[in-house]
């Protein structure tokens, strides 16, 4: 239990520390004061001029347009091209669409295993490129949201804001992480598979390549895919304590000094800290559940002669400590990021929960950039609510909520759940779904919500007993993608938009503060209030009937 | 179409200097510093190379030590877990053959992770008490004393990181490379 405490404290506390002067720079960044690389980036791509909320918004999707064509094109012609050491073939379409979409949208979601389906060229050209403009676009649509309510004349430039982002905060450190993974044993290099003898004279084939790279925007941009299958479980991958130690820092570090620059870019640094502390409220709830349900043994042991005095061990690696199942899958659910570090279909099913409500809430830090985005439009809700209940026009920053706004909000906020929800439906009723199980009962139905649940928050773990890479959860969970995506950016931009063509008015002492405890109150419970009611009979049917009735 | 050319444009320069540029400047960086690490640990014993440190590799026989069990059967390029939910049975068949395999009885119960996979199935690690549970069967095996084996065990034994992670492991390769020295 002390190694456990340490090693929380180690990794969170360490990386709230760290996320606050990443914030500021970050904040000084995107307010323009770095005028040299400014300038450096307007030449690279032109186009640079001050952007309305529309022009941002279709610059955005011009862009991503293009991530996606490009890497289609590139992954779908993989085994024609270069840098294919280990000869791997052509992919299906559905397969090929499904990846696009999936890296595209920040998710990556793998119906693959990297070893045996990409080659290099693919994985650092198309995959790793998405990781890091894809992360970059998060990045960039905060800062454009942040100005608009921030109460500035436009919303900045999507084009430097990108290049700000990938040039000036993802690569220097992805430099250093991956700096350091590699010097804790992940591999770097373009040759092709080992062949080995072994020891009792068997031949293994062992891959590796260009991991290190991979692997730290991985970590950095809440990616999440895995150079190999079973991502960080793979001992190349992540090959010890420590490099398991920098790669959770490295998930949840942007996403939080995500929280500190938007409430600098708004000059309201203490409405930032009020933010800080219910999306830390949050994280330290899941923690502490995950973690005490995953030190019961593995059920499946319970009759055999087998010592029952450590927590499960089905898919956890040792030297990664035994607190590292629960607090990753934690870490990579609160925010957006989806790698794993023990296989969550082995969690025990209270355990298997959390990640998934995670993903439901999807605004613990969340993705890098947007999931300050996502947390906006609860922080509308709780204004609205909180002005309804005593009776005032709700009012943000000053800024009057009014219907049209509160429309956009609720279509963006419902849109989570009813692409999680009407697409378990769909699978747990039909074939495509229930063709595809890797477990049955309760724990199968649990393996479907999770699939969708982790497509429509944009996080790409799974319970990877699916066979998912089938064409209808290609086809479906990469469409889930696309809208759990885009809707939840562009929205967010347009209620930006509306209130920033509106008068503020003045704060005064009637106004609801947003920088104390009352308003922190308000915003934990609406966040609880609609994450529980929309999914708790979803997880009444899947991980909680699984656990009264199979736990003992 | 006003967004087209800056979108190429970005794309030209992100591609040179996230991809090119850094994928270039990690594997220099990698292979000058950490060569052995660079190219996926590999161990070189009397000339050949027979596995990587990090990645666990199939033993049968009596004589070694044997890994955690592998989903994938110890597959290098194809590596997975189980994913078998806590209340499979079929996760409890499997158990009940790594059981059988080691003879474990109600009086001498098995060590759990030697019965539990590992989330790649790659695990190069198995428990000191793994280990100190294999000790007899590789003694009787090589007609060494059992004292022997276990003092070998006890200097493989390491923690993987102090107080943050105390369980005391052992690299199976590791191991049974130095069994194979001793008894040259």
């Amino acid at each position: 239990m002390l190694a456990s405490i340490l090693t929380i404290v180690l990794i969170v506390g360490g990386t709230v520390l760290l996320s606050w002067p990443l914030g500021r720079y970050m904040a000084a960044l995107f307010s323009g004061r770095f005028k040299g690389a400014d300038r450096l980036f307007a030449a690279a791509t032109g186009g640079t001029g001050e952007q309305d909320w529309k022009q941002y918004s279709f610059a955005l999707i011009a862009f991503n347009v293009m991530m996606f064509g490009f890497v289609f094109l590139l992954l779908a012609t993989q085994h024609l091209l270069p840098l294919n050491p280990d000869g791997q073939g052509a992919s299906s379409l559905d397969l090929v669409f499904n990846t696009a979409a999936s890296f595209t949208t920040n998710t990556n979601l793998q119906h693959y295993s990297g070893e045996s389906t990409w080659s290099y060229l693919a994985q650092l050209g198309g995959l790793m490129w998405l990781q890091f403009v894809s992360a970059a676009t998060g990045i960039a649509a905060l800062a454009a949201l942040a100005r608009g309510i921030g109460g500035q004349a436009s919303m900045g430039n999507f084009f430097l804001d990108v290049q700000r982002a990938s040039f000036c905060v993802l690569l220097p450190l992805a430099m250093l992480l991956a700096s350091g993974i590699a010097l804790a044993g992940v591999p770097m290099t373009l040759e092709g598979a080992a062949a080995v003898t072994t020891l009792e004279g068997a031949t293994q084939t062992i891959a590796r390549g260009p991991a290190a790279a991979f692997v730290a925007i991985k970590q950095l941009g809440t990616n999440g895919g895995g150079f190999f299958g079973p991502n960080s479980t793979h001992p190349l991958e992540n090959p010890t304590f420590w490099s398991n130690a920098l790669e959770m820092i490295a998930i949840i570090l942007i996403p939080m000094a995500c929280v500190w620059m938007f409430g600098r870019i708004i000059g309201r640094p203490k409405h930032a800290a009020v933010i800080f502390g219910v999306m830390a409220a949050l994280l330290a709830i899941k923690l502490t559940a995950a973690v005490t349900f995953e030190t019961a043994p593995t059920q499946a042991f319970a009759d055999l002669a087998v010592t029952q005095d450590v927590g499960n061990l089905e898919g956890k690696e040792l030297r990664l400590g035994a607190t590292t199942g629960p607090l990753w899958a934690v870490l990579t659910t609160a925010t957006s990021n989806g790698s794993v570090g023990a296989m969550h279909d082995s969690l025990n099913p209270l355990t298997g929960l959390v990640p998934m409500a995670g993903m439901w809430l999807n605004e613990t830090f969340g993705g890098v950039g947007v999931g300050m985005i996502n947390m906006f439009l609860y922080i509308a809700l709780a204004v609205f609510v909180a002005g309804m209940m005593v009776g005032r026009t709700p009012e943000y920053l000053g800024h009057r909520i009014e219907g049209r706004e509160m429309r956009l909000v609720v279509l963006a906020l419902i849109a989570h759940p009813l692409l999680i929800l009407g697409g378990t439906a769909l699978f747990a009723a039909t074939p495509w779904g229930l063709d595809t199980l890797g477990n049955t009962g309760a724990h199968g139905f649990s393996e479907i919500l999770y699939e969708f649940s982790s497509a429509a928050a944009n996080n790409g773990s799974g319970f990877e007993g699916l066979g998912d890479n089938a064409p209808a959860w290609n086809i479906a969970t990469g469409l889930v993608m696309l809208i759990g995506r885009f809707l939840p950016i562009i929205v967010p931009l347009a209620i930006a938009g509306a209130l920033m063509s509106k008068r503020r008015s003045a704060e005064n002492a009637g106004t609801l503060s947003v920088e104390g405890p009352t308003f922190g109150v308000m915003l934990f419970i609406v966040i609880l209030i609609f994450g529980a009611l929309t999914f708790f009979p979803a997880a009444a049917l899947g991980p909680i009937a699984e656990h009264t009735a199979l736990m003992r | 179409m006003q967004y087209l050319l800056p979108s190429l444009r970005l794309w030209l320069v992100t591609f040179l200097v996230c991809v090119i540029g850094y994928t270039a400047l990690v594997l220099g960086f990698a292979q000058a510093v950490v060569p052995f690490q660079a190219n996926g640990s590999i161990i070189v014993a009397d000339g050949r190379a027979v596995g990587s440190q990090l990645i666990a590799q199939d033993f049968t026989g009596p004589r070694y030590f044997w890994p955690r069990p592998s989903a994938v059967d110890y597959n290098g390029m194809g590596a997975g877990g189980s994913n078998k939910s806590p209340t499979s049975p079929g996760l409890t068949e499997r158990a009940e053959q790594t059981v059988a395999r080691y003879g474990a009885t109600a009086d001498n119960p098995i060590p759990a992770d030697l019965v539990a996979a590992s989330g790649g199935g790659l695990d190069p690690h198995i428990s000191l008490a793994g280990a100190l549970y294999q000790a007899g069967r590789v003694a009787t095996a090589r007609g060494l004393p059992a004292a022997e084996v276990k003092r070998l065990i006890e200097a493989k034994a390491i923690s993987a990181a102090g107080s943050f992670a105390p369980e005391r492991i052992i690299n199976v390769l590791e191991l049974n490379l130095a069994l194979d020295q001793l008894a040259q």
